[in-house]
């Protein structure tokens, strides 16, 4: 079988595991202490190093525009910069990619060796679908949680692109902020929001289809789990061009 | 093959049909003589399945019956299709060709939904036990009532229940991860059982056990088969669990004790029988008997080793 085809493949089955998941979300018994459970897991879990890599990734986002702008004269404008990049951008694709590397890993890989020490076929022997029980609370937790968590990384990053602006470039927190808040529209917020939900759905889908697709013993536990959080990875990033294009055209962004 | 077809729920048949049918069962059942009609179909049957995992074939046109009642010991080497042809039982996989009835019913394209169902009556024991390492023990055997959404107090009753059948009362508060092998072995077949399931399915379930452990498990499987009236498969290559499971039957005594006695004057086992598979084909099925007389080099050698 070519690559081509077998991606095809996978995005069909990817896509078949999201359509079950969402299908069986509604059916009884729902399983909400399941999807809380995750939510915990992945949520508060990952709040820690989503604060820590937003509050950085701001810092030094200060760090390399203000000199720049400054160059320019414009140096007034450096929060507004810090803001837009990341309630558009870098936000929504660095939570994703933190979390895919944290949850995404441990998911696929969870599953994973699920499948190879006969959890999940004992599972389906005592009655109970993987899918809704395992798959279905994952993607909904990943739903719920990727929008606040990217949020929380957009405002502690902004926090800190301001820290480093007063604090190393002896800016004043009045006109950082002014400037921040001229910068972000109501459309760049619904931006981020949509972004994150979009990428819930990637990671949880890539993930739980590669841990429930795995083979092969221990080996295939590792394989699975690389295999899951490289391709998520690339996925969110690819989809992050589109889906901005797309939200340009939908939001009517200006594209410059 | 040539497949009784043991339609007797059919209200359209004539009664000279239904003897026909009936003595055509007798032929190779347990029980030739049956009241109720509902035990003449087998509780599990397999009618030339083939099935294949990429290029290797893996069933080759296996076919057999497991009566009502009746324990089925499923011998063979490594890799000869054991494993597979529990799971096909349960609609864990899905067989290439053929039909697997189970109550009569063929489940072979039955949806994953529809399984659920069929699922309920059953039990099975994993080869590597499969419990779920983030349950404690309790957890685990409550499984099955817990998502059924019983009250507390009876899980906790029934699970306690269960826990004293395989002797593993102690253990109640453990992480899988804390128990030995036996222990594990012993805990799947806890969770298997709860519920009172009709037919049980055993995947070796002694192999790597000390002989005391191996023949606690064969007693329990006993005591299924003859004070619980349960159907089961009992996957193993020890010939020590085939001997134990042939020739000794559990009663209960004066004192409500589970006794085990050997048969003999009193009582000749006949509802333990032996299938013995060899590269995803039945070669040998029949009586413990039947099988110590046969004399195909094989299975001579994998009886006695050489
Ligand atoms: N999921 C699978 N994918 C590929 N091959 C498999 C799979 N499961 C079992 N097999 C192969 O099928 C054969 C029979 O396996 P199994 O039924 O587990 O044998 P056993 O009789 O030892 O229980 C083995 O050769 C095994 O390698
Ligand atoms: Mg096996």
């Amino acid at each position: 079988m070519n690559i081509a085809i077998r991606s095809l493949l996978e995005v069909q089955e990817t896509t078949l595991l999201v359509a079950q998941a969402a299908r069986r979300l509604f059916r009884r018994p729902a399983y909400i202490p399941e999807a809380i459970t995750q939510m915990d897991v992945i949520g508060v879990g990952s709040l820690p190093i989503i604060l820590l890599t937003g509050f950085f990734t701001g810092g030094v986002l200060t760090l390399q525009t203000f000199p720049t702008l400054k160059y320019y004269g414009a140096q007034d404008q450096t929060g507004y910069l810090v803001a837009l990049s990341l309630v558009r951008e870098l936000g929504p694709v660095l939570t994703a990619l933190m979390v895919t590397g944290r949850v995404g890993s441990a998911i696929s890989a969870e599953l994973g060796s699920m499948v190879v020490s006969q959890q999940i076929d004992a599972m389906r022997a005592l009655g109970t679908d993987p899918v809704r029980k395992l798959v279905a609370p994952r993607i909904l937790a990943l739903l719920v949680t990727l929008p606040l968590l990217t949020v929380a990384a957009d405002v502690i990053g902004i926090f800190g692109g301001g820290v480093v602006a007063t604090t190393l470039y002896g800016m004043s927190s009045g006109t950082f902020l002014s400037s921040v808040r001229y910068g972000i529209t109501f459309d760049d917020i619904i931006g981020g929001i949509i972004k994150p939900l979009i990428f819930g759905i990637i990671i949880g889908s890539i993930a739980c289809n590669k841990g429930l697709q795995t083979e092969g013993g221990t080996v295939g536990v590792g394989r699975s789990t690389t295999s899951a959080v490289v391709t998520a990875s690339i996925v969110v990033i690819v989809v992050d061009f589109f889906l901005a294009k797309a939200l340009q055209v939908i939001l009517d962004m200006p594209a410059s | 093959m040539a497949t009784t077809n043991l339609e007797v729920t059919d209200a359209a048949e004539t009664s000279s049909t239904e003897d026909l049918q009936v003595s055509d069962a007798a032929a190779d059942s347990t029980f030739a003589e049956v009241d109720d009609r509902e035990r003449i179909k087998p509780a599990i049957e397999f009618r030339d399945v083939h099935l294949a995992f990429d290029d290797r074939k893996v069933l080759d046109g296996l076919s057999f019956k497991v009566q009502r009642g009746e324990t089925k010991i499923i011998l063979g080497g490594s890799g000869c299709g054991k494993s597979t042809t529990i799971k096909l039982v349960l609609g864990l996989l899905k067989p290439d060709a053929g039909q697997i009835l189970v109550n009569g019913d063929d489940i072979t394209n039955y949806t994953e939904a529809e399984m659920m169902k069929v699922r309920k009556s059953f039990g099975m024991i994993f080869q590597e036990g499969a419990l779920f390492d983030s349950l404690s023990v309790y957890d685990n055997v409550a499984y099955r009532l817990h998502e059924q959404g019983v009250p507390e107090e009876e899980v906790e009753q029934e699970v306690r229940r269960m826990l004293h059948f395989v002797d593993l009362e102690d253990a109640i508060d453990k992480m899988p991860i804390e128990l030995s092998g036996g222990m594990r072995r012993r805990v799947g077949i806890a969770r298997a059982l709860v519920g009172g399931p009709e037919v049980v399915m055993f995947d070796e379930p002694t192999a790597g056990l000390d002989p005391p452990t191996a023949r606690t498990i064969c007693e329990l499987a006993i005591k299924l088969r003859d004070l619980e009236d349960v159907s089961s498969i009992f996957v193993t290559h020890e010939m020590n669990n085939v001997s134990y499971l042939t020739s000794e039957y559990a009663a209960v005594n004066e004192a409500g004790e589970v006794i085990f006695e050997k048969e003999g004057e009193r009582l000749c086992l006949t509802n333990t029988k032996v299938l013995m598979m060899r590269e995803g084909r039945a070669i040998f099925s029949g009586t413990d008997e039947q099988l110590q007389k046969n004399d195909d080099p094989y299975i001579k050698r994998f009886l006695h080793g050489r």
